[in-house]
């Protein structure tokens, strides 16, 4: 018996269609200005196809709004969680459910919202229980979202499918972004990452011309070969957040952190999750690298996550030392445009405005523009 | 200067010039000349190219590319005992027939659900070389055997982690060639020396290189010069003993009646298709095949599509799809991981696969007894004219063997050259490439032979030689 | 006689053939043989035995392969329905294999490459044997260096991409030669031209560097300039690139590598719409290769046998892979065909067998004779005005887009975005891709990484008339129609395909996939 995890998140979207650009804390304005509840509707469309799954599938949902209304349609076993969430419901609501569905084993948290509400998740739950969202807010910058409500559904029931055969499925570990609307509202986009969910990984179907494609993990691989490679002794390296930068600890078996800064130094850890300070204490007169990836779909190098990499530090390393890694499908959620630093220290911002070198597989770069 | 175009043509329905003035019209434009807007003047042409006035009539091209076809003399006229990587043998007319159909010899790139066909044959075409062959996994077809051998050794180097692969040095040389071109500059290839009286690989060199960089030992059966090598568990252990594969090519005509190389240790097998239905074609019937047992590390290293039998939606149909289409291993390697795979040889896939469905088992081990008998009554004929050795090699020996002519006091050169008078291709000579050998030259009997041929050829060379 | 109402623009009433064929091995019957192999003489037998006797016994086969035993008109009949349900150019409007130029395949070349003349050839035949068909490979090469400009090509390579090694293999042979090979280990490209452009540079040991388009939708030149240096090889590039965009600055692109002592080569595998009207030299390109299976007209045979004829300027032909034709002047003052066997220390050696695939270049041969230089000039603005008519018209469909240069025209192909039908109904480009076969038509979305979302490329040539192109886009915008109607349709397509949908995650699974029969049968517990 598969047990799915299921939260609708009722207002996400709503700001969007009445021009709100979210409704982080403006549902009730939404609702008067006639928004309708996109995600309900949309989560509808992701489950629709489960109702096949009868007897393998038990749905444990959030109440009322929350997912139960939805859930119960499809006419599969649904148990509903005890919790009584406000109305309008908050973003407390979605992670306390999140934490009640953690709590009860599910197999996996199928979430309907957006940015805000993966935000919420990964609060939660973070990279312990696999999840994946349904787009259905106005915000779908973070990549833990399927392309559409019902490819979300597809995977679930092949998920199913495949555990039925014994095999377990494929996650990766994608970035949750998220822009603070208040400033968004204001005309201004600052995004910023916020953690990471396990999310099933969806196999490519279509345009097969060729063998061996190389999975974006498998690139991630390939990028955190090329920089060990190009590492040389007594010299520091100090690698920043990320799912790209990841698999250089991996490689080096060196336990690290996802969000924070480790140091390395030939090779050995020597700072786990540094501070600003703890960053400037060591590279006293010492020689050092930074390696970074930017933020999908955003593309800020620096000023987005990695502050405890300062402007300071950026301009004694100097453009030659900092190493960009980033995937080519990465690359693509950029759509063409440029990178982005906001170190708040325009110096800093100009040394690296231009065209850089981002490492895309091993012994592959790409010349990147900078804004 | 406005260069012009060929209005009318056949090929081209739309150079019709009032069809064309009705699109232009459609899409803002009034002349064919507006189109290509950003190309360069500066690069644009300004006359005509240098080209032969066109032959649009059918009939006209015909005449001409026949006419110059016909200078050629092909082995259907004169008697063929040339091999050396391009065999002539009998092609069943049901070959042809369907590597003709218009559906297979035009499609290309297309999905499963439109060429549903070319998937199943594809699948089937595997299936068969992995009955043959006695391996699990068979790729769709490479390029030729040369690309096999090349994309083996640099697979044998991302599973083992190594960078040398050994080579027996009596190999084709431009075989060595390609290979060493395609796996240089990260892998290296290292010949191993022979026995000078049966022409197998020296155990005793082979056990000096074999060390902790040996990727694989590669070696042929039959080898390059038709003899057959009888140590291949030997080798194959001792390649093993030191954490190498064991990689063999093999002559898929061969193996209705020789033991298939997984049976003495290889573990990757490579060959070429084209002595299964495809003919010569002046050296363009050539397809590669590689073969491995059913295990991961040896799947996810192939560069090659892997066609899958799978289920669909619907109860009771066969579907196919690429297997493990995603090869995140190669995403482990460095150097070692990176091969590309294109256009290769896949509609002479297909038509192996018709060889062998037509042949079967019976028709396989008939083919091989046929070519056993033929190529030992040839070399027992020659062997018996004064002069003439055959083979050079004193071991057993498969459809090739070499003619050691030293004894006559006549070159290969002259020899082939008075043959050719006869109506004969005599033999690869062997005089450049292997100079050791003197003058010898590489002698190719298949079942195309009958023994009128085989005598004729008997009856020329004691001509030649003074003895007739 | 009533008035039959037939949809003459969308074939609502398509349905490839299904012949729910078994697998080959499922046809056997102990017994039945395919075909007899001619025997051996008693004169023979009488002097040699049975023959098998000359083979040591370890190394006689024990068990017979299990091949499937079957008479010969089962075998033809299965076939020719496996070929039935086979979609090639011969019977569709084959404009949707996107960056694979595919156009029609004169039936007449093909009769003519399958003569005994050309079949029943050995490599090794005495030169006087085969001036017929080095003739052709000779003429057919000076027909590429008029064409491209260049002067010497080899066809040895099998296929684009081994174009591509063949141009990668002589920048690295170049580089060893002056003793700048281990400085000299980046090749440039373009993230638009064909991934080979990089792959196949990357069997070779070069770094590869990618530049992307401008904002203009340009590869873009100042993207490049921070690329070029010293340790620049060479640069390696489609153009136009697999979007159809024609890079106006390419002659500032080859300058600038030739001022930095590296080299250019040209992937002219979307060549078909410059044919006469401009050339791999004049552009300052060293080495280039044609697809002789694409623009060249010879037929794809579901992937190969092909040839991606390579060429390159006069300093860089000692480094072509071996031998050469030459033509010479006999004895008799007549011209003759010689091969050049000698390999230069400096050619990279060989890319594959022999000389490349004969028939393959007779074909190319025949075709360029029946077109000669007008009709080379008419094929490409033929394709160029195939291209840009569809562009054109899908452009006025709503739901659909292209990115970069916006207003301008595409040189060989396009590709599109169908972001806007995804966002609006969920339907991707990838379920299209299904959903158009139901209609008889291919449909082809890009290479992986989409760097378009939603993309879809297609690429008409000269081959289809108008009628053709307008039947192509009427059956999307009657799919896209059925986006907002009918969704379900296209998620469940095919529908009138051979096949329906399969599960994929079968295949990536150690455990389940099966590659040939014998592992279906073993892991279905079947034996």
């Amino acid at each position: 018996m598969f047990c799915l995890g299921l939260i609708v998140n009722p207002i996400a979207g709503m700001g969007g269609r009445v021009g709100l650009k979210g409704t982080d804390g403006l549902a009730e304005k939404a609702r008067q200005l006639g928004a309708i509840p996109m995600a309900s509707i949309r989560a509808g469309r992701a489950v629709k196809g489960l109702s096949e799954l009868r007897g393998d599938l038990l749905i444990l949902s959030a109440p009322g709004e929350m997912g139960e209304t939805v859930a119960k349609e499809t006419g599969l076993s649904v148990k509903v969680l005890d919790m009584a969430p406000g109305d309008p419901t908050t973003a407390a609501d979605t992670r306390r459910a999140a934490e009640m569905l953690k709590r009860e084993g599910v197999d996996l948290i199928l979430f309907a919202g957006g940015d805000g509400t993966a935000r919420d998740i990964c609060e939660a739950v973070g990279e312990s229980v696999p999840a994946m969202g349904i787009p259905a807010g106005v915000k779908i910058h973070s990549p833990v979202f399927s392309r559409t409500p019902e490819a979300a559904g597809e995977l679930i029931l092949s998920i199913i499918r495949s555990r039925v055969e014994g095999k377990g499925p494929l996650f990766n570990l994608q970035e949750v972004l998220d822009i603070d609307e208040a400033a968004y509202r204001e005309g201004y986009c600052n995004t910023a990452l916020y953690g990471y969910l396990k999310v099933p990984a969806a196999r490519q179907m279509q345009g097969r011309k060729a063998g061996s494609q190389i999975s974006e993990s498998g690139a991630q691989n390939q990028i955190a070969l090329d920089f060990i490679d190009r590492m040389v002794e007594n010299r520091y390296y100090f690698v920043g957040a990320g799912s790209t930068t990841r698999p250089i600890m991996e490689n080096l078996n060196i336990s690290h952190t996802l969000l924070g800064v480790d140091v390395i130094l030939n090779r050995s850890l020597v700072k786990r999750d540094a501070s600003e300070q703890e960053i400037l204490q060591i590279t006293q007169g010492m020689p050092y690298t930074i390696i970074i990836t930017p933020i999908g779909g955003q593309g800020y190098l620096f000023g987005r996550g990695n502050q405890q990499i300062s402007p300071e530090l950026i301009q004694k390393a100097g453009k030659e030392n900092i190493w960009i890694g980033a995937t080519l499908q990465k690359i693509g959620t950029l759509k063409g445009e440029p990178f982005l630093v906001d170190t708040g220290d325009p110096e800093t911002d100009r040394l690296m405005t231009g065209y850089v070198r981002v490492t895309i597989n091993y012994h592959q770069e790409m010349i990147y523009p900078v804004a | 200067m406005t260069i012009n175009g060929l209005k009318n043509h056949p090929y081209i329905p739309n150079s019709v010039p009032e069809v064309q003035a009705r699109m232009l019209k459609e899409i803002g434009l009034s002349s064919l000349e507006q189109l290509h807007e950003l190309i360069p003047e500066s690069l644009k042409m300004t006359q005509s190219l240098m080209l032969p006035k066109p032959l649009v009539s059918e009939y006209e091209l015909k005449r001409h590319v026949t006419r110059i076809l016909d200078q050629n003399t092909h082995c259907e006229k004169y008697l063929n005992f040339l091999g050396a990587g391009c065999w002539q043998h009998y092609v069943p007319a049901v070959c042809d027939e369907i590597n003709s159909r218009g559906e297979f010899l035009t499609a290309y790139g297309g999905e499963m659900y439109n060429d549903f066909g070319r998937f199943q044959a594809l699948f089937e075409y595997q299936s068969m070389v992995a009955e043959l062959v006695d391996m699990d996994v068979v790729n769709v077809p490479t390029m030729d055997w040369f690309q096999a051998a090349a994309t083996s050794v640099l697979m044998a180097g991302r599973i083992t982690n190594r960078e040398t692969v050994l080579v027996p040095d009596l190999m084709d040389p431009d075989k060595f060639r390609a290979m060493a071109n395609y796996c240089s500059p990260k892998m290296t290839l290292l010949p191993v020396g022979h026995d000078p009286v049966t022409g197998q690989i020296d155990m005793n060199d082979l056990k000096t290189k074999l060390n902790t960089g040996v990727a694989a030992v590669y070696f042929e059966n039959p080898s390059f010069l038709g003899f057959i090598q009888i140590h291949g568990n030997e080798i194959s252990e001792m390649a093993h003993k030191a954490g190498a594969l064991s990689m063999v090519g093999v002559d898929p005509s061969s193996l209705g009646v020789l033991e298939p190389p997984s049976r003495y240790g290889a573990d990757i097998v490579c060959g070429d298709l084209q002595p299964l239905g495809i003919h010569m074609n002046y050296g363009g019937g050539q397809a590669g095949f590689i073969a491995t047992r059913d295990e991961q590390r040896f799947v996810m290293e192939y560069p090659s599509r892997l066609f899958g039998i799978v289920p669909t939606v619907k109860e009771g149909e066969y579907g196919f799809d690429d297997v493990a289409y995603d090869r995140t291993s190669f995403g482990n390697h460095r150097e070692h991981g990176k091969e590309y795979v294109g256009t290769q040889a896949a509609l002479w896939g297909i038509t192996a696969g018709v060889y062998l469905a037509i042949m079967g088992p019976e028709g396989m081990a008939d083919l091989g007894r046929t070519i056993l008998q033929k190529s030992t009554y040839a070399k027992a004929l020659l062997n018996d004219i004064p002069g003439v050795v055959a083979s050079r090699f004193k071991s057993p020996g498969f459809k090739e063997f070499v003619v050691d002519f030293n004894g006559t006091g006549k070159t290969v050169e002259e020899i082939n050259k008075a043959l050719l008078g006869e109506g004969i291709f005599g033999g690869k000579d062997l005089s450049a490439e292997f100079s050791e050998l003197g003058q010898s030259a590489l002698y190719c009997v298949t079942e195309i032979h009958t023994q009128a041929d085989i005598d004729r050829l008997i009856a020329a060379l004691s001509r030649i030689m003074g003895h007739a | 006689m009533k008035a039959i109402q037939r949809n003459s623009k969308v074939r609502t009433g398509f349905h490839q053939a299904k012949w729910d064929e078994p697998i080959i091995f499922e046809l056997t019957q102990k017994g039945e043989r395919g075909i007899q192999v001619a025997g051996t003489e008693p004169g023979i037998r009488d002097r040699v035995g049975d023959g098998i006797d000359s083979i040591p016994e370890q190394l006689r086969r024990k068990i017979p392969p299990a091949l499937p035993e079957i008479s010969q008109p089962r075998v033809l009949r299965h076939y020719m329905r496996l070929s039935q349900q086979t979609l090639g150019a011969d019977v569709n409007i084959e404009i949707g294999q996107g960056t694979c130029t595919v156009k029609y395949s004169p039936k007449i070349n093909e009769m003519l490459a399958r003569l005994p003349q050309i079949t029943e050839l050995h490599p090794l035949q005495p030169e006087e044997t085969v001036q017929g068909i080095m003739e052709i490979f000779y003429k057919t090469d000076c027909f590429l260096r008029e064409i491209s400009g260049l002067d010497r090509f080899s066809f040895q390579p099998g296929g684009g991409s081994q174009g591509i090694l063949t141009i990668a293999s002589v920048f690295r042979r170049y580089f060893e030669v002056k003793g700048e090979a281990e400085q000299r280990n980046e090749i440039i490209t373009t993230i638009y031209s064909h991934p080979s452009d990089a792959a196949a540079p990357a069997v070779k040991d070069f770094k590869i560097i990618y530049i992307g388009p401008d904002s203009d939708g340009y590869p873009d030149f100042e993207a490049f300039k921070a690329a070029v240096n010293e340790r620049t090889a060479g640069f390696i590039v489609a153009n136009p690139e697999d979007t159809g965009v024609y890079n106006p600055k390419i002659k500032d692109f080859t300058d600038l590598i030739h001022a930095s002592g590296g080299l250019c080569g040209y992937d002219q595998a979307n060549a078909n719409g410059l044919l006469g009207v401009t050339r791999a030299k004049e552009a300052g390109f060293d080495m280039c290769f044609f697809n002789l299976h694409k623009t060249f007209s010879t037929p794809h045979g579901c992937g190969g046998p092909a040839c991606g004829a390579t060429g390159a300027i006069k300093r860089l032909e000692p480094f072509l892979p071996g031998p050469h034709i030459n033509a010479i002047e006999g004895n008799d003052g007549k011209q003759r065909f010689a091969f050049d066997r000698t390999f230069d220390d400096r050619s990279i050696g060989k890319v594959r067998s022999w000389y490349g695939v004969a028939p393959v270049v007779l074909k190319a041969y025949a075709w360029i004779m029946s077109l000669g230089a007008e009709g080379l000039y008419e094929t490409a603005k033929v394709a160029v005005l195939n291209n840009n008519y569809l562009f054109r018209k899908l452009m006025e469909i709503p739901c659909v887009d292209a990115p970069y240069i916006r207003g301008k025209q595409r040189v060989e192909q396009a590709r599109y975005t169908l972001e806007k039908l995804t966002k609006e109904t969920g339907i991707t480009s990838g379920d299209i891709q299904r959903r158009i076969m139901d209609f008889g038509l291919h449909y082809w979305t890009s290479h992986h990484p989409y760097h378009v979302p939603e993309p879809f490329t297609l690429e008409p040539t000269e081959t289809p008339s108008k009628e053709d192109l307008d039947e192509y886009i009427a059956t999307l915008k009657h799919i896209f129609e059925e986006a907002y109607n009918n969704p379900d349709i296209i998620k469940t397509a095919p529908h009138r395909s051979s096949s329906h949908q399969v599960d994929s995650s079968w295949s990536d699974d150690p455990e389940r996939w099966a590659i040939t029969w014998r592992c279906y049968l073993k892991k279905t517990r079947q034996v």
